[in-house]
């Protein structure tokens, strides 16, 4: 009846993943008692739980990735904290099936729930207003592909109550991976979360495509697009064609562990090393599409902030377009150590390296903008700047693991560890920090607090050198990634150091929360018109937070910076409002619960097959069918925008900009 | 079990390939840092002069576009690169793992074999096999053949350079050779499960003297590596103690080559047992 599922999937026995469980359960009983009790639920539930709007369905995104990164960021201190004490004799005290499991999830979450979570959060919201648009292509799969990211991040922290997570690596390379050497249900809610989520973010990626390829407002060709959308567009066009070979991939383990296939078991016939490079045939792309929104949120902050329009915008489009493409023809160099052989090895080395010429570009061309610019010291621009020092140290250790002969000593070392850390903290989370703390008073009409602001950029940037340094040097002494223990007591010292600076990271996430919640209990004093910054790009031309319409009429546009233009051509924005007479009112679609409703079976599907509860799967699946049938069939869509309610908003936002 | 600590890694090398590894190394970042060291001094430069305060600083609200910079923009990049890949070229060809070391001394070939979760070395040609301690001669150069009896591994010894992954029912090969004789650390660098962090062993380098009066006390200890003291050395097990094997079944490494599937059903019998704990 319940499949593989019983009472000794609780873990009643280990305190740690009990009181983790536990805090978990609460800590949502809680929400949800606090939600009801102030009768907050129906307004969750129309304004943003079947909201179809891109700026709600962006802020869940971010919101969702600021919870993930919590929990990420719990599992990244107790392995710190296991490895400043597992040394000589020392065992710690997680045990390797606990201190297996955590590393594991911690690469999942932080890779797939919050930088991919936090990089769609930002283009969600941003593309459309950038564009000059009133919504995404398809404002419903947008819903749904949220809820599956949603859905697929609700299924991997199950496994903290009920059963296990995988204790493989956050590859799951096989053949650990396969049925043989991981019995349990762990590697299944890897797979089962990885492929529900996946599907949100293929969904997403056609989305924002189409977004950008159609519905750019007038006068926007290609070469007029803010260099962000370009980024995006790069990026999305590398979920769209990335994300099939993981779904693939991972698929080909799922036969394996649940038909008894041998795709890549060590029997008959099988071969690891097949999933080995079509994962990374998606993985080494997946890096860019982390990457590249963050470089488009570093170019339309460097660029803001400087007063000054980005040098070089061709050169960085040409820049984005070849990375976009090169990062398909690199997979090879995550394991040289197969054995491939000189000629297949130097090939991937050197497309490796071509790739930080692009990327060197990118470098120098920020450096121009800064330079003969009004440089403005605000939080986003400080988040620029530890970016360029410390992205560039990163890209250098990066280039030296694409040399193979290097790569020969430095793989799966510590070293390694430290230079993905370097790359994607020092790019993907300073990005992410810089694009939340610019768009942050767009999407909510009030600025976050600047000095917290910048004490949480000081703990990130003085933390993440603390961290990460002793990682590169305990790299050189030969110290290899994912130990448990160690006996060298010569290594202790750096890595009390690592966690000292885990610690002050730590810091910063929690003045995070404290940042919100201070900027949120003095909104009215924070309170900000459409432009706090001086912007350039047309989602400043609108009100913060901007209707759920964004543009009234559809602005014209002449150049990448034309909001900037025309402040500087002194014209009035009002004069491109609109003539109540002239157009015909916007259309906005309905609310719809079919994202949410999705994400909720397939959660049970999951749950189901990962237990092998054959019946919950198949009915989950069925609802799922059926949720999209009712909606096939709908009666009514888009809604009209009625004049009234834009005369309410423009004269509730001229009130409010006037205050 | 006696581990060796170290204090130094790669950044200590005991052989050819490893002091070739580490010149590479060393090269490369000296030739980055000549880029990257003054990229982060103008950063800083740039920000701090051009910060909207100073005002002898000039304002350029409009400069965007110069095609000579755009030039050396893309140049610099590409130099470096060129270079660094006719290192990365040159360097994967002359330091291939398979490829054979020039020596005049007579090669010493090992056959590896990763288990859960310690390692076999057997000596074809002497008729010896050892775990989780891999001795050979000082100066005369390694042909090592390695596989995988369960999942991948990757066979690393720090200090002599060149690691290469273990792979079920398949072969690589690894050319090593270490100068002077010393206890240098190894280590499994790919995780394998369980007990993969005691997946440690000692590379013992000895004089060429030493080496053969180790081969003939070895040859002695009267403990014979055959199909069963096999399977019982393939079930899982941690921390395994140094063990020497006074003679092989010669075909044993190629079967495990080609039976590796056959030990899954134990395996997951193991597996399920030690799996109660999440």
């Amino acid at each position: 009846m319940l499949g593989k599922l019983s009472w000794a999937a609780i873990p009643l026995h280990q305190p740690i993943p009990l009181v983790a469980s536990a805090v978990v359960i609460v800590g949502i009983t809680a929400v949800l008692v606090l939600v009801i009790y102030k009768g907050w639920l129906p307004y969750l539930w129309r304004e943003w739980i079947t909201s179809v709007d891109h700026k709600r369905i962006g802020v869940m995104y971010i919101v969702l990735a600021l919870i993930m990164l919590m929990r990420g960021f719990i599992d990244a201190m107790m392995m710190r904290t296991q490895l400043a004490v597992a040394a000589g004799s020392a065992q710690g005290y997680l045990p390797p099936e606990h201190y297996n499991q955590i590393f594991s999830a911690h690469g999942t979450i932080m890779i797939f729930m919050v930088g991919m979570t936090f990089m769609v959060g930002l283009m969600n919201f941003v593309v459309p207003l950038q564009i000059g648009a009133r919504d995404v292509a398809f404002p419903v799969l947008n819903s749904v592909s949220f809820w599956l990211t949603a859905a697929g991040a609700l299924l991997i922290n199950l496994s903290l109550v009920v059963g296990e997570f995988a204790r493989t690596g956050w590859l799951a390379y096989p053949p650990l991976s396969e049925l043989a050497y991981s019995p349990g249900v762990g590697v299944d809610y890897y797979l089962w979360a990885l492929q529900i989520a996946g599907v949100g973010s293929l969904l997403s990626g056609i989305n924002l495509t189409t977004t950008i390829l159609k519905l750019r407002t007038y006068g926007m060709g290609y070469a007029r697009m803010p260099i962000f959308c370009w980024t995006a567009l790069a990026s999305n066009l590398l979920i769209i064609a990335a994300f099939p070979i993981l779904t693939a991939t991972l698929g080909m383990l799922l036969l394996d562990r649940y038909l008894g296939f041998h795709f890549f078991t060590n029997d008959f016939g099988g071969n690891a090393m097949m999933y080995i490079n079509l994962i990374w045939a998606w993985g080494h792309p997946e890096v860019y599409i982390l990457m590249l929104p963050a470089f488009g949120v570093f170019s339309a902050v460097i660029s803001t902030f400087s007063s000054k329009p980005l040098f070089g915008y061709r050169s960085m489009i040409m820049a984005t377009m070849s990375i976009c493409m090169l990062s398909f023809m690199v997979w090879l160099h995550h394991f040289f150590t197969m054995g491939a052989g000189a000629d297949v090895n130097g090939f991937f080395g050197i497309m490796t390296m071509i790739i930080a010429v692009p990327t060197g570009v990118k470098v120098f061309n920020w450096l121009f903008t800064l330079y003969g610019g009004r440089v403005r010291f605000e939080t986003p621009l400080l988040w620029a700047l530890g970016f360029m020092i410390t992205f560039v140290i990163g890209g250098m250790t990066g280039v030296l693991l694409a040399i193979p002969p290097a790569d020969f000593v430095l793989h799966n070392s510590l070293f390694l560890i430290a230079h993905f850390h370097n790359v994607i903290i020092g790019g993907v989370m300073f990005g992410a920090y810089a694009g939340y703390t610019f768009w942050f008073p767009k999407a909510f009409g009030f600025t976050l607090h600047e000095r917290l602001g910048k004490a949480i950029f000081w703990c990130w940037l003085i933390g993440f050198y603390l961290a990460f340094m002793p990682l590169y040097i305990l790299g050189l002494m030969g110290a290899t990634r994912r130990m448990q223990h160690y006996s060298e007591m010569s290594w202790q010292p750096l890595m009390v150091v690592a966690l000292v600076g885990a610690v002050i990271i730590l810091l910063g996430i929690i003045l995070t929360v404290v940042q919100l919640v201070v900027s949120i209990r003095a909104r009215q004093s924070r309170k900000v018109g459409g432009d706090p910054w001086n912007g350039r790009t047309l989602e400043w031309s609108i009100s913060s937070p901007p209707p759920s319409y964004n543009f009234i009429d559809l602005p014209q546009v002449s150049a990448p910076d034309s909001f900037w233009l025309t402040k500087q051509s002194d014209k009035p924005i009002s004069d491109q409002h609109h003539d109540p007479d002239d157009v015909t009112p916007p259309t906005i679609p309905s609310p719809s619960a079919v994202g949410f409703v999705t994400a909720f079976f397939a959660v049970i599907t999951g749950f189901a097959l990962v237990w092998h509860i054959d019946w919950m799967a198949i009915m989950g699946l069925l609802c799922i069918v059926i949720t999209w049938l009712v909606y096939a069939w709908r009666n009514s869509d888009d809604n009209e925008v009625s004049s009234q309610t834009i005369e309410t908003f423009d004269a509730s936002s001229a009130k409010s900009q006037t205050t | 079990m006696q581990l060796s600590e170290w204090h130094s890694g790669v950044l200590d090398p005991q052989g050819p390939i490893a002091i070739a590894e580490r010149t590479i190394l060393l090269n490369s970042t000296v030739i980055m840092l000549m880029v990257i060291v003054p990229v982060i001094v103008l950063t800083l430069i740039f920000a701090w002069w051009f910060r909207t305060s100073n005002h002898r600083a000039r304002y350029l609200p409009d400069w965007s576009y110069s095609g000579p910079m755009e030039l050396v923009v893309w140049s610099i990049p590409t130099l470096v690169i060129l270079f660094l890949g006719g290192i990365a070229w040159i360097g994967s060809h002359e330091l291939d793992p398979s490829k054979p070391l020039t020596s005049n001394a007579t090669p010493l070939d090992v056959e590896v074999v990763s288990l859960d979760w310690k390692w076999l070395f057997i000596y074809p040609s002497l008729g010896i096999a050892s775990v989780n301690r891999l001795v050979v001669p000082a100066g005369a150069p390694l042909r090592l053949r390695l596989t995988s009896a369960t999942v991948m591994n990757s066979f690393f010894i720090p200090q002599l350079g060149s690691q290469i992954y273990t792979m079920a029912g398949m072969v690589t090969k690894l050319n090593l050779q270490a100068d002077h004789a010393g206890i240098y650390p190894g280590l499994s660098a790919q995780f394998s499960g369980q007990g993969f962090s005691d997946m440690r062993f000692d590379a013992v380098v000895m004089q060429t003297t030493q080496f053969a009066q180790w081969i003939e006390t070895t040859k002695k200890v009267d403990h014979a590596l055959n199909t069963s003291s096999y399977a019982q050395l393939a079930r899982p097990s941690v921390q395994v103690d140094q063990t020497l094997f006074s003679s092989i079944d010669a075909h044993l490494f190629d079967e495990v080559v080609n039976g590796a599937g056959m030990l899954h059903t134990m395996q997951t019998v193991q597996n399920n047992a030690a799996v109660a704990a999440p």
